[in-house]
């Protein structure tokens, strides 16, 4: 039997146009993102300055055995996983009460004032971020310790105590991303029907009610699709938030030491390629597979919203 | 008909969105005082809403040095500038290419671009390619290249648009009258894509203006100061400010460190675009981050 169509020729020259157009962004790509894969062979490489990525020697898990070897693994993964975990549920409760708050305010013109105003430190640099922590915390200049003194109390040493920076990173971290959250579940908030509200108040349900039985079922596939895309991402740390905040100081690293942190110290502070490739390399390929994971899960549940 | 119930929510409501904008304003407001306060006073009673006594001084200090401010202002104006236009051109057409879904290996272009979106090599190998391969420590180009100049996510969000608010006819009226595709693309499909650039853009620019990273991983100090972007100079104030915490012995010198207020200033002067220009862009930079968020 002939084929039914016969396969037309691929006319490249009408195509061509679009192959040059694409050419740019992708050799950025492969700079950018593809250069750097290959570039994970130096985790199993002796990394020698005069021998380049390519050439230096390969020995195998050494760098591994090294890096877990020190205590530092344990720490750096123990606290990415630990915040991370923590900062996904609390960005979701909080995410979600501003938003169901927010859409009960009904003067639009304070609605739009809180929007702009809640939203305004998602857009800070973590330096400048820095700065303002540092203000109030600050051993000598900072508002707190000026408050305590005026009460009569001694001042406390923020930037070398441990025990306080769980809770000041948590509310940095709530405190910069509360209006992306809030942003994001009030988008599909507004695009809830009126008609089911209204019945539900002709039937006497309280607005606790109306939001336990029809706001949060409603908007829980967004709930559900930012957890999975934030698990995805659960091997990954703000490094400006870890690094620039607590003002890098050693006497904090047991509570603020990430993987991100640990790899740019390891690599531009000690000099020191084995260690930090080898923690990079395992953030990189446990992070991949998460993500594939999260998207595989995804996909499951709404075949629209999966990556790929 | 208001309910009761309904009143007291929209009560509760507003008392808490109010204190959520009051926490969220404070910390600027301290900032901003804070370099308007007298530098005596600031280190005898630290940072206050409500200092003794008010000063210019911080940015007189800062006028003194201006050339390095400046400087590091227009770095920041010039790397953002170039960061932002070429984004644009080399994203929008890219996306442009992958919105044709008849071209021929689209697929697999499509799904190199999404890669990237799901494995990431990393710092480490990141830094050694761009340091070793390209050489671009202590360059500009260690500012405009790494990570910022386009992201998978943006290439989306634009080829989206293309696909479903461009209407095809347009394309076969414009080569019934023998337009050329870059001449259709360029001067009929981009007037017409005007809104997703401009988020684009937005979100680029913002990204480039805050970033003070690629200045720590590709810079050095006794090196490149002359590259210095405004964020560059508040890491370094940080990075003094660490080191002086950290050692209690003498030898460092405190000149390198700005005074207590002018620090503060420098802040200022470095959010103060962003602060005077949020109210304009608000609208689109929300719509961005909530389409970059939940996809399509």
């Amino acid at each position: 039997m002939k084929p039914a169509k016969k396969k037309k020729k691929t006319n490249w020259k009408h195509w061509l146009p679009f192959y040059l157009m694409g050419l740019p962004g992708f050799i950025y790509l492969f700079i950018n993102n593809y250069m750097p894969l290959m570039g994970l062979q130096i985790a199993f490489k002796d990394f020698k300055y005069n021998l380049g990525i390519w050439k230096s020697p390969w020995v195998g898990l050494k760098n591994f055995e090294f890096l877990f070897a020190t205590g530092d693994a344990a720490i750096m993964i123990r606290n990415t996983l630990l915040y991370n975990i923590v900062w996904i549920v609390l960005g979701i409760v909080v995410g979600v009460g501003a938003a169901i708050l927010l859409n009960e305010v009904y003067n639009a013109k304070l609605k739009k004032f809180y929007q702009t105003v809640i939203l305004m430190p998602y857009l800070m640099s973590m330096v400048v971020i820095a700065y303002l922590v540092f203000a109030y915390l600050s051993p000598t200049n900072g508002l707190v310790n000026g408050i305590l003194e005026a009460l009569g109390k001694s001042p406390i040493e923020f930037y070398a105590e441990t025990k306080y920076w769980p809770f000041i990173l948590t509310f940095v971290n709530q405190w910069k991303n509360i209006g992306f959250g809030m942003i994001l579940y009030l988008s599909t908030i507004v695009g809830i029907d009126k008609s089911l509200y209204e019945a539900a108040q002709l039937d006497g349900a309280s607005k606790w009610k109306q939001h336990r039985f029809i706001t949060i079922p409603l908007i829980k596939p967004t709930i559900i699709m930012l957890f999975i895309m934030n698990v995805g991402q659960i091997f990954r740390s703000d490094f400006g938030l870890f690094y620039q905040v607590p003002m890098n100081q050693g006497a904090l690293y047991n509570v603020t030491q990430t993987i991100d942190t640990y790899v740019y110290r390891a690599l531009l502070q000690r000099n020191d390629i084995a260690m930090s490739s080898a923690a990079s390399f395992i953030q990189s390929i446990v992070g991949f597979i998460f993500i594939v994971t999260a998207n595989q899960i995804i996909k499951k549940y709404d075949e629209k919203s999966s990556l790929f | 008909m208001v309910s009761k119930d309904q009143k007291r929510w929209s009560l509760a409501a507003n008392i808490i969105m109010m204190i959520c904008s009051v926490a969220a304003i404070l910390p600027f407001l301290l900032l901003i005082i804070a370099s308007f306060t007298d530098d005596k006073t600031a280190i005898l009673n630290g940072y206050s809403y409500f200092p003794e006594k008010w000063s210019f001084g911080a940015y007189e200090y800062l006028l003194q040095d201006i050339g390095k401010y400046a400087r590091a202002y227009g770095m920041t104006i010039l790397v953002t500038a170039i960061g932002t236009v070429v984004s644009i051109i080399i994203t929008s057409m890219l996306a442009y290419m992958l919105s044709k879904r008849k071209l021929p290996g689209v697929k697999i272009l499509n799904f190199l671009v999404i890669f990237t979106m799901l494995f990431n090599g990393g710092l480490v190998p990141t830094y050694m390619i761009y340091t070793r391969v390209f050489h671009v420590k202590n360059t500009i180009w260690g500012l405009l290249l790494p990570n910022l100049l386009m992201s998978a996510f943006m290439i989306m969000l634009v080829r989206n648009y293309y696909e479903h608010s461009i209407p095809e006819e347009l394309y076969e009226s414009a080569r019934i009258d023998g337009a050329g595709e870059f001449y259709i693309f360029f001067k009929i499909v981009q007037p017409l894509s005007k809104p997703i650039l401009a988020t684009v853009g937005l979100m680029t620019g913002i990204a480039y203006w805050n970033d003070w990273q690629n200045g720590l991983y590709y810079l050095t100090k006794d090196q490149s100061a002359h590259l210095y972007t405004i964020q560059n100079i508040l890491n370094e104030i940080n990075t003094n400010i660490a080191f002086l915490a950290s050692t209690n012995v003498g030898g460092f010198n405190t000149a390198d460190l700005p005074t207590t207020t002018a620090r503060m200033a420098i802040a200022v002067i470095g959010i103060l675009p962003i602060l005077v220009l949020y109210p304009f862009f608000q609208k689109y930079f929300a719509k961005g981050l909530v389409m970059g968020a939940v996809k399509g």
